[in-house]
């Protein structure tokens, strides 16, 4: 059974239809990368999977279940909607990590209070607290940011920043965790680092989707490409597919801007 | 007149504007907040009768608003205000005056709140939903403390104002420093006038020094 099936998703602003029906697979353990132009509603595809848009129309699920369905509106109270959100990350191109905490709390946070709901916390409320930070320290840690663990945001350069997102992201181990352009923000020379942390992170258990402009990042690491423009899926396949022998004239047309460049 | 007689009468009248004050902050800083929520809901009928009510307050004087809570509730509807609250023994002046105030500074707070939470980007309310924050989970641990480093200098000012018009409340014969310090003009003194600033400056130097300190407090990050 997939991990991830999306089915015929759209999504309107207004009168710009920005995802014109789209819909993929993913198998546990893949890293998906999403490429195209500005606009091509990449961006739109990973808030629509992570809850922060609603789908007009279309299905979203999630080894089988039926995490979204246009057709059912009743499945979308706050409660519900924060539940299946934990099946999915997200790490932002603009980081926004919280300035107030430092990187360990910024870390700890989401997990200390998920913990919370849980009925045994009084009780236990040492031994959990201790848990959550060890976790959070072997996260920093795999992020290559132990030096840093009482920094504040504003003292870190920006890869340093979205290093912390990442081990923010995964420190709710969710089943899938996207990227949007995670090195968009980034000065040049900062975005191997974030890059190499990405590409860390592929083993057989976590499976992620990476919209990104670093081909050369997606073509090494990806297992299978998506090149989207307009709304849809123009072309689909594993990297060597794609990269190599694209079918569609409009993908060759995007790499030869790309290659011009 | 002694010196000495002259700062007892001061402190006693200063006394009453320091209860204004106080009392006024207790209330209207918690009452703004509401206020602000009113202003900022989706529900709209709410939210325009929310900002209808804070142009009104904002738009008209205060001292008018004294003469309104002290005279339209008895002379309307002849309702007389409580003088015990809670135990505490409070003239009907005073407790009009309160009134007032509290309605009218929860008013401006209000706005200053709602610039403070309007002005947080939207990416740290997605950030706490995407890492399964409810919403009070993701005001409370994540918006707010940065409204609030974003609201002490708009705070500051506003409290600092509120020092002096606690004197508006003389308007309603409440028998605050400025009332007594003019009496005294009536036996030929003008001097106490004066020192009657004095009061107000060192009160509103201390409060200077303290939201200096809480500024510098909220310094060690940015954002």
């Amino acid at each position: 059974m997939s991990i991830l099936e999306v089915r015929d998703v759209r999504k309107s602003f207004g009168d710009t239809e920005v995802l014109k029906g789209v819909g993929f697979t993913m198998e546990k353990g893949e890293v998906l990368a999403i490429i195209g132009s500005s606009g091509s509603g990449k961006t739109t595809l990973l808030r629509c999977l992570n809850f922060l848009e609603t789908p007009d129309a279309g299905r979203i699920l999630v080894n089988g279940e039926m995490l979204f369905d246009a057709a059912d509106m009743c499945a979308r109270s706050e409660a519900e909607l924060r539940k299946k959100r934990l099946h999915f990350g997200l790490v932002f191109q603009s980081f926004n990590l919280f300035p107030q905490y430092n990187v360990l709390r910024n870390v700890t946070l989401a997990m200390e209070l998920l913990s919370r709901e849980s009925p045994d916390f009084k009780k236990n409320r040492k031994e959990i607290c201790q848990e959550v930070e060890n976790r959070a320290l072997a996260l920093i840690e795999r992020v290559g940011l132990s030096d840093k663990t009482h920094a504040y945001p504003c003292q870190l350069s920006g890869g340093q920043q979205q290093r912390v997102a990442i081990a923010r992201a995964l420190a709710l181990s969710p089943e899938i965790l996207c990227f949007d352009e995670p090195t968009s923000a980034l000065d040049p020379e900062l975005t191997g680092e974030v890059l190499k942390v990405i590409r860390n992170l592929k083993s057989s258990d976590s499976t992620m989707i990476v919209v990104t402009h670093e081909m050369e990042f997606a073509r090494n690491v990806a297992d299978k490409v998506i090149f989207m423009a307009d709304g849809i899926i123009e072309e689909e396949g594993t990297a060597q597919e794609v990269f190599d022998n694209p079918k569609s004239e409009r993908t060759r047309a995007f790499f030869s801007n790309y290659t011009e460049q | 007149m002694s010196f000495q007689t002259v700062t007892k009468v001061l402190l006693q009248g200063f006394g009453e504007n320091c209860v204004i004050f106080g009392v006024t902050l207790l209330f209207a800083l918690p009452l703004g907040l509401l206020i602000s929520f009113g202003s900022m809901s989706r529900f709209w009928p709410l939210k325009w009768l929310t900002r209808t009510f804070v142009w009104i307050i904002r738009g008209t004087p205060l001292m008018l608003q004294l003469f309104v809570v002290m005279y339209v509730p008895g002379l309307l509807f002849g309702v007389v205000m409580p003088n015990r609250v809670l135990g505490i023994t409070v003239s009907p002046r005073m407790m009009s005056a309160l009134i007032a105030f509290i309605i009218n500074y929860a008013a401006y707070f209000s706005e200053i709140y709602r610039g403070g939470i309007e002005s947080i980007p939207v990416g740290q309310y997605e950030a706490g939903q995407v890492l399964g924050m409810t919403g009070p989970q993701i005001f409370f641990k994540v918006v707010l403390m940065q409204v609030v480093k974003r609201i002490i200098p708009p705070m500051g000012n506003e409290v600092i104002t509120l020092v002096k018009d606690t004197s508006l409340a003389r308007v309603i014969a409440v028998q605050e420093i400025l009332w007594l310090a003019e009496e005294f003009t009536a036996v030929g003194l003008i001097w106490p006038l004066f020192y009657s600033g004095v009061f107000f400056l060192t009160f509103c130097g201390v409060l200077t020094l303290l939201f200096g300190y809480i500024e510098r407090k909220f310094d060690y990050y940015r954002g």
